[in-house]
């Protein structure tokens, strides 16, 4: 799994660092999206397939391979 | 079709947990369709998931106040709407003012910063808990538990000082009370913005975030005590309601609370169907076109007020595949609108998350015989005095 984040789109909500504080952070000033693990383990893939899904920026794109 | 003929919009419903039938028809057969508004207007009322999510990322649609009318009638009482924002009322606002101001509040709101405030918020829920236990059952959730925490938890956020709660928690049960006068309501809102005002200029507490944003420097005065009113309206009252509403669907639903109160590893996605299942903002969010349009298959023109139905989303078959107006804490939730969608989705929802994980959870270890006091169907619910959706009180005893 790839993880790409879009920090133009994010808009700082904060629900991928909640539901996957493994591979996303916040940035502390504007709390926009850190990408903390690009290529995740496999244990995690629900949990990032989820925080994609349910952004409300469409900040974050997962390709699978 | 003549005006007359236009529908409004639904607010009766035949089950406290199930949002107005008409929804659903209207969900199916037309998505988006006319709507008639308590001031005449026919506007537009939206209601599946795809067009939702659709309509609230997309920017040609307005926020602003100016445009906004109410869906519902509600007597006595005047809502900011069809007038500019009021300074820090976000919620109001497009970008580029919505994002300067967001901007300086989504860096307070990290995942991280909501963390930490948990063990404060355990320690409001035990104390809650033992009055509780002191007083006996049966007791009103709502009056002892529930907007207590709301309450004190939004203290927590903005820092209002321990010498200043207990005014400020009378003052806001009397601006969200369902039998308040608009007077009464008036006057303590005039009350609160003056405590607000004091906390953001000097009294607040070190972390609180109106002291935090007037240290920051960015925004002014004004605006900085308006983000506290506007979290204060938008927060108190519907995250009490969330969390007596799920507190009633679990109790109306015991093979849910078994599995709830059996595994903790089920808790975090119980609480997203609970917010799902009992969607707070039942009347839904307005939105306006800044310019004709076409949208959904329909010609909109600009400055139509279009009402964005978040609690029929919610149950869309199309989104929610298996069985959407189930409550079924294992479901897949994600994409869930109950705290809305794009620019504007809830800024504190971060925190209404670790508040209903530090309740919930605690309130049934502590009365695992957790029961309602009268039978369910006396529950009295309320539909269109209030935006946000909920019971009058909920008894419940153990």
């Amino acid at each position: 799994m790839r993880v790409i984040t879009n920090t133009d789109a994010c808009v700082g909500c904060g629900l991928c660092a909640f539901t996957v504080p493994e591979v996303f952070d916040q940035e502390q000033e504007h709390g926009t999206v850190v990408l903390l693990d690009p290529e995740p383990p496999h244990e995690l893939h629900q949990d990032v397939w989820e925080a994609a899904r349910s952004c409300p920026g469409e900040a974050i794109s997962v390709k699978d391979f | 079709m003549t005006p007359q003929d236009v529908p409004s919009y639904p607010t009766e419903r035949t089950c406290p947990f199930s949002p107005p039938e008409e929804l659903a028809t209207y969900r199916e057969h037309e998505p988006i369709r006319r709507m008639r508004y308590p001031d005449g207007h026919i506007g537009w009322l939206v209601t599946s998931h795809s067009l939702v999510r659709q309509l609230l990322s997309d920017p040609r649609f307005s926020a602003r106040s100016e445009f906004k009318r109410a869906p519902v009638a509600r007597p006595g009482v005047e809502p900011f709407f069809g007038v500019p924002a009021l300074p820090g009322w976000v919620l109001d606002l497009d970008p580029p003012e919505h994002t300067r101001i967001r901007q300086q509040l989504t860096g307070k709101f990290t995942a991280r910063r909501m963390r930490e405030l948990r063990p404060r918020l355990d320690r409001i829920v035990a104390d809650l808990l033992d009055g509780m236990e002191r007083h006996g059952g049966p007791v009103d959730l709502v009056e002892n538990f529930t907007m207590p925490l709301s309450s004190l938890t939004i203290c927590e956020l903005l820092g209002v000082p321990y010498s200043e709660r207990e005014e400020f928690q009378r003052d806001s049960k009397v601006l969200f009370g369902l039998n308040s006068t608009a007077d009464d309501a008036s006057a303590a809102m005039d009350r609160l913005y003056e405590l607000l005002r004091g906390v953001a200029k000097s009294g607040g507490q070190q972390d609180g975030l109106l002291r935090t944003l007037a240290e920051d420097g960015t925004l002014d005065a004004e605006e900085i005590t308006g983000i506290g009113a506007m979290m204060l309206s938008g927060g108190h009252g519907s995250t009490s309601s969330a969390m007596a509403l799920g507190t009633f669907a679990l109790l109306a639903h015991p093979d849910q609370l078994a599995k709830f109160t059996a595994d903790p590893d089920l808790v975090d996605n119980a609480l997203e169907e609970l917010l799902r299942y009992v969607t707070i903002f039942h009347f839904g969010v307005p939105r306006s076109p800044l310019e004709d349009l076409e949208f959904g298959g329909q010609f909109l023109k600009a400055g139509e007020s279009i009402t964005v139905a978040l609690p029929s989303a919610n149950r869309d078959p199309e989104w929610f595949k298996e069985a959407p107006d189930q409550l079924d804490i294992e479901r897949n939730t994600s994409g869930h609108l109950a705290f809305g969608h794009g620019i504007h989705q809830c800024t504190g929802q971060n925190l209404v998350r670790m508040e209903m994980r530090a309740a919930l959870p605690a309130l049934f270890q502590r009365f695992p015989r957790l029961s309602l006091a009268i039978p369910a169907a006396e529950v009295r619910i309320y539909t269109d005095t209030s935006p946000v959706f909920g019971v009058y009180e909920l008894p419940v005893t153990w």
